[in-house]
């Protein structure tokens, strides 16, 4: 067997578990590491400006992959610095693997230069996390840390190491396979349950289904959309589940949720059987329980976490199981007994559908003056044939692209859904790039939100990622300027952006190409040219002066119901019920 | 409602610290927490006893079984089960107190384990409301100090918690 330092085990798991990018900072305390990666060839290292880009990019690069993201940082600052990182990854359930330096052992504790205490600090925001004290355990602690990272509900792991292990030697031997008593992630459902479900959509007059990220992250896609076309079911995506069925299939009714339609609010409201797919009753999806549940539902909820289910909102089958077992599952159980809903009751709930879908919650005021957010996003969907990778920071402009973007497969759309991370889109597609080098890669972001990594720039310029930026500039922190608007008679604190940079200049400094876009006119040509062949290889930041006085719709306020919406002008009050000719209707109004 | 819940927990470090913080992260209630190793020294056995509705205990199980090193849990008020709970007190024991300090520690079935002129140290075990009743039945200015365990639980007859 042979004798390797701690340093060179790291490298050498990394190698082990086909690590092809590594992103991270070095420092004090993994310079031993550092020395070894100098000594390595398996995998690349990303030297990004910040931290927290270092998670965000190892995030994304996993999102838009199957492969667990890989980050290093020193000790202290390094470590902190990652936390939100971090955090993003593990509110959003993605696997990630960061190691942090750690001072030597005999420090610990005595307060040591740049001694933070990781396992602490990031306790509360991993899926697990590990001190190394023995260079023994090594090897051991990066293959759970792997498994446990992607298996089950996946999550963030952080493996801390003193600097005193990554140098004392031991043999090597990477672990073929690892067994965790205490630890089983299901996979299969309950049988029972599963033909209880599929009992209950036989019975349903207005089924519907909900998926979330866990159908993204599981891989169930195709499942889903099997599904939905065998039962001719209409279907809804979270902000995490955008692409898991194609946005522009049409059993589609789009997002769901504070900002989501119309249709798709009211059939959650109004449904009488609801399938929620790795999707978790989040409170900026069904606002008020109660008030989601006052138009009395039977629901299904398949979630490979047991404390995903039950706790928001009761459901009736509980289905505990990974979303691509139990789909098979459930289809298999509904083409062997040909259980299907009512013909005639389905025809009835279509009509509905269509019903709500007439008034196009999504149309906006297009203008020749001014450029419209949304109208980019559209452009940029068209001209990029719905293909692109689209990251995003957050705020309106996320929000927009999540509408407008009709995300046609699953790990196409890359945000911060659960932490609404500002400063995670730039990193984010970078990240993409590297794992997707062949793909078109937009970063959807607004003035504000770029400003907290626009560092990464210069990441980007030395590792020859040529993503396209999109920067919604609307002069104001946009998402905090509509609720300034609308909740707090229009004082807007803070919200406004003053000083703003010349974003051309700063794109040009750090060595990319950069355009300002004030004309609507422009907004085609300027996109097409960037995403053209004479700029594939480049960088290109576009800077378009959008509307300041736009704002999102429809929106569902704090503590209203998904039948309270907030429509945009050419839907003011319009009913928020099922239309009155609709008979079977009559009694959930 | 009051729930005792029952865990085995990889005897490691900072696995309590994970156990403790998911409480009050979430902010769930610990009334008491008592933790040992087992028979078998890899594993470590919780007794948490902690109040909420059906629907918080419930997570506070689902929660529980999440944490990595959590092998199993088992909330003892789903069957009949016993508990204890350990009291050391130290009273005075002075002038006439002496012999009624004595007769109360015998009413309770307690211990004196430790004595001095002046002092007594009493050793009682029961359920929590027994200590508090041996409490209450005691001159308040006659306690010096009290240390309690916190109640430790196990289920009756058959049901067992093991791996
Ligand atoms: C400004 C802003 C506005 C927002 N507005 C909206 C909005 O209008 N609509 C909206 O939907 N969201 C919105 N969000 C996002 C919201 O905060 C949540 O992040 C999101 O709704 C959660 O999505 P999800 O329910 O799909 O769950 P996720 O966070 O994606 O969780 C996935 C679930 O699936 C489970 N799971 C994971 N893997 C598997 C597997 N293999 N098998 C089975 N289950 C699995 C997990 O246990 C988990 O329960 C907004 C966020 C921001 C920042
Ligand atoms: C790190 C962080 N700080 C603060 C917020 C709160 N916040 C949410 S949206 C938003 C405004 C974002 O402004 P901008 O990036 O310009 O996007 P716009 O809404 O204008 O499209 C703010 C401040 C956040 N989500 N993240
Ligand atoms: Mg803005």
């Amino acid at each position: 067997m042979e004798h390797l330092s701690g340093a060179e085990i790291v490298t050498r798991c990394l190698r082990e578990e086909d690590v092809e990018f590594v992103f991270g900072y070095p420092g004090g305390a993994v310079l031993e590491i550092y020395d070894a990666i100098f000594r390595q060839t398996n995998f690349k290292h990303v030297l990004v400006r910040h931290e927290q880009a270092a998670v965000h990019a190892a995030d994304a690069y996993s999102r838009s992959s199957n492969k667990v993201g890989v980050a290093l940082v020193t000790s202290g600052p390094g470590a902190t610095n990652a936390i939100t990182g971090i955090a993003t990854a593990y509110m959003d359930s993605i696997p990630l693997v960061v190691i942090s330096g750690q001072v030597p052992s005999g420090a610990i504790g005595l307060d040591a230069f740049q001694e933070v205490d990781m396992v602490g600090c990031s306790r509360p925001i991993v899926k697990h996390n590990f001190l190394v004290k023995d260079v023994r355990d090594l090897a051991a602690t990066f293959k759970k840390a792997f498994y446990i990272a992607a298996s089950g509900r996946p999550g963030p792991v952080v493996i801390d190491i003193p600097k005193d292990v990554t140098i004392a030697k031991c043999a090597y031997e990477y672990p073929e396979t690892i067994n965790i008593r205490s630890y089983n992630p299901p996979t299969k459902g309950h049988p029972g349950q599963i033909k209880k479900a599929a009992q209950l959509l036989a019975e349903a007059k207005r089924p519907f289904i909900y998926v979330g990220g866990g159908a993204v992250q599981g891989g169930a896609s195709a499942q889903v959309t099997e599904l939905v076309r065998m039962l001719n079911v209409p279907c809804t995506n979270t902000l995490m589940g955008l692409g898991a069925l194609d946005g522009t299939d049409p059993n589609f009714v789009g997002m769901l949720g504070m900002h989501g339609t119309y249709e798709a609010n009211l059939a959650m409201q109004y449904c009488d059987v609801l399938i929620a797919i790795g999707a978790r009753f989040d409170d900026r999806v069904i606002s008020v329980p109660n008030q989601f549940l006052s138009n009395p539902k039977k629901i299904v909820h398949i979630d490979v976490d047991p404390s995903s289910i039950a706790k928001r909102v009761k459901v009736d089958v509980p289905i505990v199981g990974d979303v691509k077992h139990v789909l098979t599952d459930l289809v298999a159980v509904l083409k062997e007994t040909g259980a299907k809903p009512n013909a005639d009751a389905l025809a009835n709930w279509w009509k509905q559908i269509d019903e709500w879908r007439k008034p196009n919650s999504l149309l906006y005021t297009p203008s020749t003056e001014v450029i419209k957010p949304q109208h980019v996003i559209e452009t940029l969907w068209k001209v990029t044939n719905g293909e692109a990778i689209v990251t995003s920071d957050v705020g309106q402009h996320q929000m927009w692209a999540a509408q407008y973007y009709k995300f046609r497969r699953p790990k196409q759309w890359i945000n911060s859904g659960g932490l609404g991370t500002m400063g995670f889109g730039l990193p984010a597609a970078m990240g993409a790039q590297l794992a997707n080098p062949d793909a078109q890669v937009a970063c959807v972001t607004g003035e504000g939100s770029i400003q907290m990594n626009i560092q990464e720039l210069s990441t980007c310029k030395q590792y020859h990622t040529p993503v396209k930026v999109l920067s919604l500039n609307n002069r104001y922190l946009g998402m905090v300027r509509q609720w300034q608007e609308f909740f707090y008679g229009t004082r807007y604190s803070e919200s406004y952006m003053d000083a703003l940079p010349d974003f051309v200049k700063i794109a040009e400094a750090y060595g990319h190409v950069g355009f300002k876009v004030e004309n609507p006119a422009d907004v085609e040509p300027v996109l097409r040219e960037a995403f053209g062949p004479g700029l594939k290889e480049r960088l290109v930041f576009i800077d378009f002066r959008t509307d300041p006085s736009e704002n999102v719709f429809p929106m569902i306020q704090n503590g209203r119901g998904l039948n309270q919406m907030d429509l945009p002008e050419h839907m003011r009050g319009l009913q928020q019920t099922p239309f009155e000719n609709n008979r079977d209707y009559g009694n959930l109004c | 409602m009051r729930h005792i819940l029952s865990v085995l927990i990889e005897n490691e470090a900072g696995a309590l610290s994970r156990v403790t913080g998911l409480f009050s992260a979430r902010g769930y209630n610990i009334d008491s927490l008592t933790v040992q190793t087992t028979e078998d020294p890899t594993l470590s056995r919780m007794t948490i006893v902690t109040h909420g509705s059906d629907d918080v205990i419930e997570q506070i199980t689902k929660q529980l079984n999440k944490l990595i090193e959590v092998v199993k849990v088992i909330d003892l008020n789903e069957a009949d089960h016993i508990e204890r709970e350990l009291m050391l007190i130290k009273v005075r024991a002075a002038g006439r107190d002496r012999d009624e300090m004595k007769r109360m520690a015998d009413i309770f079935r307690g211990r004196i384990i430790d004595v001095t002129e002046k002092t007594y140290t009493i050793e009682l075990t029961g359920t929590g409301e027994k200590l508090d009743a041996f409490i209450k039945g005691l001159d308040p200015t006659a306690i010096l100090e009290t240390v309690r365990t916190g109640a430790s639980g196990i289920a009756r007859g058959e049901r067992i918690l093991k791996i």
